[in-house]
């Protein structure tokens, strides 16, 4: 769990840009409208995310973090400061382009976990393939699936697996396009103890098979300890 | 393509689709059923109407028809027959004025006569026409000649034997005032009578009958080449109360296809709303892994196309299968054999479809591809919402037009579309405010029961979309109600219009000075006296002073409306089954006249218009102060020009009238006859039986195309209520999970479904009642009472309607178990 450990220092502002980061984020704000008053959620973040790290984005509830996921992904749009994607600048691409280059770089986990219903277990990890036109879709989703430990639950709806199956489910998913950059939101918010341990284990062993960069949100702070590198949020800010 | 299959699939495999499927084949097989029976019924309608005519197409003239017709007639492959129709005496122990006609045997091409063996005997149809050396006699000309079947009577300078007693012919009705007692005999007798001589006043008759664009050609190409004193009787031109009972008929099949394709759309929006809901996450998590909005467009656009092309074939399919159930069904009531149903029904239906899901689905389905991807993480984001009207504009107009298309009649089309638009928006106003007040904090906070009191705090919450919900179940209500109810207060009213007690004798020639002893020949038998109005003989001369003749015209209507006689009468006031639709009804001392609309309009005559006639010697002149408007089904005596007493009143006229005799009247008639030898007594019973006995027809047939219409109508309210079921489903789980019993879910579910039912329920009343109005009197022109009755169901409807729907869905609810449905739903 200690690899990159070079590279496990706190970003800050006046950190030099690395040719080798996956993800830069420069003086991101995020206010929204609250009635007649502006609500500042995030302000000034600075982050740089190599090849390969591991970092962990820490804080309480409604400290930011999930927005700041939000911003990072190209889900959502920040008030100020921009995003730089492998290479490409958020702000300069539209909607559609923001979801070109998700396809093709980002794998998601949620905490709610967000598989289709009327998907099976199989069909629900070739949705990403199959809307990139990937003739091998049936064949690579088996593989991750039956890497995550579901190989005999392939045809199976998310209604009938348990929670900690449908987040493998949902690591699968992430995986199986081979992303640059992984974005955990709370992956184990919704599990008990035994299946999130599980959950976690998996997370991190593919994160390595799989050379992938990975931001973790989390209000677990022994989850947190796993990553090479912990950036706390409180009250939108960023904390040195 | 291939992925939007899949989807297809997929969604159909969750059943996600099937909701929406099931509401889109019922549509289609409602619209394409009603199209399919109600094209066989008006292809029945249009040949059986025809046996009223004898023919499809009969050709007069009171000169022999040229070979060079006959030639034409022989050159279009149609069936042919020919009648000669004269005025004769014929005597046996007495002697009578006979309305003779010759026929041939072929004759009549479409229809029956009818014959008995003896007066007051059961009859039977004949297969052909009187056999040469037979004659067939009227019931009445067998009483007054007293010459009985087996008999022989003389005609001419021939006799004959008397075969049979004639009880029905074709054209019976034609010509109400010519008719003398018939008498049928073989046209190739009528050499031997020697009774057509020079100046003999004989009409000529060809008949034909054929395939549609046979007759439709023939008639074309005769047109052209009819002369003075020659012309054509259709349907339209020859049988005014006949025609007009087909355009009713017509309009209640219409009105029934309008219907269902309104119920249609409320399930293909309801269903559609249902589809979006359900896939608002899915199509986050797919912009989430990188769709775009054009991809995903494009995959929900190809699935619903897919989608609706298997759903309209499914429906145009089950349409067929039902309209061949309903034709079966009822062989019994329609005599006759339907003709095969065309494809333009089922292409229709195909269409109706596919515009109603593409109209009501794309909208809210390009809402999908705006889906934030945020949503993945914050829940709460949803798609940009654009306004109601914007979302559902194109599927309102598109169902506008479908809906004038499909009435094929702009003013029905236009009413009933105008009538579910100001609805639609009432409904859901009313609907709205109606919440707003009866969940008034004020209101729920004086309410002692906890059940009551969450059931309504959930109607506030929800006010827009439980509005919504109350508006569409108010609208389905409300086509059930007008299927229901309003259409047998119509079909009440129809019926009423042409009563059983119409008049079926029409009493002629009675002198002015046997006014009196008529009245009191009529008291003696305790019959009621009849209305007698005067009648007066003109020919009309000029019009604004200008002269008048047929050449002015160039429809042969017109040409003959000018060419002979008016039947002129004045009275002061406006007879009961008349109404004045222009102008007013004049004083009994102006020098006014009232005038028929549809000879008015004919004729191009306006308010104010001079009109000259000539009666006998003299001429008198009379302003137009009003057009009427008649019914002519009504059986009663009517006329095309009427006059205060002042104007007519000096010139010589003999009176008629119409009246009701029960059956088995003949003693009186008889006796009517020896008191008063001059007038004559026209049994009219014959062509009202006739007449009466296609509107009856034409009621059973639209009564069945509704009952199917109602049918669907409640299939797609069913579709219309599972609509909300998730969210309720949801609360439900969420109100177990924090500890409520059984009780109080179901019991705040039915507080909430009894507000809403009690609300559709007295909206769908006042929408049926009013629509079914503006329809009566607009469309139908009936006059149409309140009923009582609907103003009990339509609110028990309501109530029952969503009480079941609550029992329904708590069950369901309580069924499942909380922590799976909050698990389905997150």
């Amino acid at each position: 769990m200690d690899f990159s450990a070079e590279a496990a220092v706190n970003g800050g502002s006046d950190r030099m840009m690395n040719n080798n980061s996956v993800l830069t984020a420069r003086g991101i704000g995020k206010t929204v409208k609250s009635g007649a008053n502006d609500l500042v959620i995030l302000r000034e973040i600075d982050l740089e995310v190599t090849r390969g790290e591991a970092v962990a984005v820490v804080g309480a509830s409604g400290s930011g973090k999930s927005t700041l996921l939000a911003i990072l992904a190209g889900l959502d749009t920040p008030s100020t400061g921009d995003v730089t994607l492998d290479g490409a600048a958020l702000s300069a691409l539209d909607e559609d382009a923001r979801a070109r280059l998700r396809a093709m770089n980002v794998g998601f986990v949620f905490q709610s976990f967000q598989l289709l219903a009327s998907l099976t277990a199989l069909e629900n990890v070739m949705l990403p393939l199959e809307l990139s036109n990937e003739k091998q879709a049936e064949e690579m989703a088996r593989q991750v699936l039956t890497r995550v430990g579901l190989g005999e639950r392939l045809h199976h709806y998310p209604r009938h697996l348990s929670g900690g199956e449908q987040q493998r489910v949902a690591l699968a998913r992430a995986f199986v396009v081979r992303p640059k950059l992984l974005l955990a939101d709370e992956p184990t918010g919704s599990l008990d103890a035994d299946s999130g341990a599980e959950v976690i284990r998996l997370l991190f062993e593919m994160n390595r098979e799989y050379g992938t960069t990975l931001v973790l949100v989390t209000h677990d702070e022994s989850l947190a300890a796993r990553c090479a590198r912990v950036v706390r949020l409180a009250g939108g800010r960023m904390q040195k | 393509m291939r992925q939007a299959l899949k989807m297809l699939a997929r969604d159909w495999r969750a059943g996600e689709l099937r909701v929406l499927a099931a509401a889109l084949v019922i549509a289609v097989a409602a619209i394409t059923s009603v199209a399919f029976f109600a094209d066989r019924i008006a292809q029945g309608l249009a040949r059986d109407a025809h046996q009223l005519l004898g023919a499809d197409l009969v050709l007069v003239a009171d000169q022999p028809w040229p070979g060079e017709i006959a030639a034409e007639l022989e050159k279009a492959g149609v069936q042919r027959a020919q009648a000669i129709n004269f005025i004769s005496m014929a005597s046996a122990q007495e002697g009578q004025l006979a309305g003779v006609k010759a026929v041939s045997e072929n004759y009549p091409l479409r229809g029956r006569m009818r014959i008995a063996k003896a007066p007051g005997m059961a009859d039977a149809p004949a297969e052909r026409g009187p056999a040469a050396g037979t004659v067939w006699l009227e019931e009445r000309l067998v009483t007054s000649l007293q010459a009985p079947v087996g008999s022989r009577i003389k005609l001419g300078r021939a006799e004959f034997t008397v075969a049979a007693v004639l009880t029905l012919e074709p054209e019976r009705s034609t010509n109400f005032f010519n008719i003398a007692p018939r008498l049928m005999m073989n046209i190739a007798d009528v050499p031997a009578t020697a009774l057509i001589q020079t100046g003999s006043r004989v009409s000529y008759y060809l008949y034909a009958a054929g395939t549609p664009q046979q007759v439709k050609l023939l008639e074309e190409t005769l047109r052209r080449k009819l002369q003075r004193g020659q012309r054509i009787d259709t349907l339209e031109t020859g049988r005014p109360e006949v025609r007009s009972a087909i355009d009713r008929a017509e309009r209640f099949l219409g009105l029934t296809a309008l219907l269902a394709a309104v119920l249609a759309g409320v399930a293909v929006a309801l269903g559609t709303r249902r589809f979006v809901e359900r896939h608002l996450d899915g199509c986050a998590v797919m912009r989430c892994l990188g769709a775009t909005q054009a991809q995903l467009l494009r995959l929900y656009a190809i699935e619903f196309v897919l989608l609706g092309i298997g759903a309209c074939a499914a429906g145009c399919a089950l349409g067929y299968v039902a309209q061949e159930a309903i034709a079966v069904a009822v062989s019994e009531v329609v005599r006759a054999e339907l003709p095969a149903p065309r494809v333009l029904p089922a292409v229709q239906g195909f269409l109706v479809g596919l515009v109603l899901l593409l109209g009501f689905a794309l909208p809210p389905l390009v809402q999908l591809k705006n889906v934030p991807a945020v949503r993945v993480i914050r829940r709460e984001s949803g798609a940009p919402k654009p306004g109601a009207i914007a979302a559902y504009g194109t599927g309102l107009v598109s169902l506008a037009a479908l809906l004038v298309w499909q009435a094929g009649d702009l003013k029905l089309g236009l009413t009933v579309v105008g009538g579910f638009a100001v609805a639609v928006a009432v409904f859901f106003v009313v609907a709205w405010f109606s919440l707003r007040l009866l969940t008034a904090r004020r209101v729920i906070a004086r309410i002692p029961s906890s059940i009551l009191r969450y059931g309504l705090a959930n109607l506030r919450r929800h006010a827009r979309g439980n509005a919504v919900q109350i508006a569409s179940l108010a609208l389905g209500l409300t086509a059930v109600l007008l299927l229901t109810f309003t259409r047998n207060e119509l079909v009440d009213a129809w019926r009423r219009a042409a009563p059983p007690d119409a008049p079926n004798r029409f009493l002629i020639g009675v002198q002015p000075e046997q006014l009196e002893p008529l009245h009191a020949f009529f008291s003696a038998h305790n019959v009621p006296v009849p209305d007698l109005y005067p009648m007066v003989r003109g020919r009309l001369v000029a019009v604004n002073g200008a002269p008048v003749s047929e050449a002015d015209y160039s429809e042969e209507r017109a040409k003959r409306l000018v060419e002979r006689e008016f039947n002129l009468s004045y009275m002061k006031d406006l007879p009961g089954h008349n109404q004045v639709v222009e102008g007013t009804w004049f004083r009994p001392d102006e020098k006014a006249a009232s005038v028929e609309q549809g000879i008015a309009q004919r004729l191009g005559w306006k308010l104010g218009d001079e009109l000259t006639f000539v009666v006998g010697s003299e001429r008198f002149s009379a302003r137009i102060s009003s057009l009427r408007k008649l019914r002519w089904d009504s059986m009663k005596v009517n006329f095309f020009v009427v006059t205060p007493p002042a104007v007519l009143a000096g010139f010589p006229a003999s009176f008629i009238s119409a009246f009701y005799l029960p059956a088995g009247s003949d003693a009186l008639i008889s006796e009517l006859a020896t008191r008063f030898p001059n007038m004559t007594v026209i049994d009219a019973a014959a062509a009202v039986r006739q007449a009466q006995g296609v509107i009856d027809q034409l009621i059973d047939a639209v009564q069945f195309v509704f009952l199917f219409a109602l049918v669907a109508g409640l299939l797609v309210l069913y579709s219309a209520l599972v609509a909300t079921e998730d969210e309720r489903r949801r609360e439900a789980a969420v109100m177990r999970v924090y500890g409520a019993s059984r009780a109080q879910v179901t019991g705040t579910q039915r507080a909430e479904f009894l507000a809403m039912g009690v609300i559709a329920g007295l909206l769908a009343t006042l929408g049926a009642a009013a629509i079914g109005q503006v329809l009566a009197r607009r469309v139908f022109e009936l006059d149409l009472p309140p009923s009582l009755a609907l103003w009990i169901a339509g609110p028990l409807a309501g109530i029952a309607l969503l009480s079941l729907n609550a029992w329904i869905s708590s069950r369901k609810v309580l069924r499942a178990s909380p922590a799976l449905t909050l698990r389905d739903s997150t």
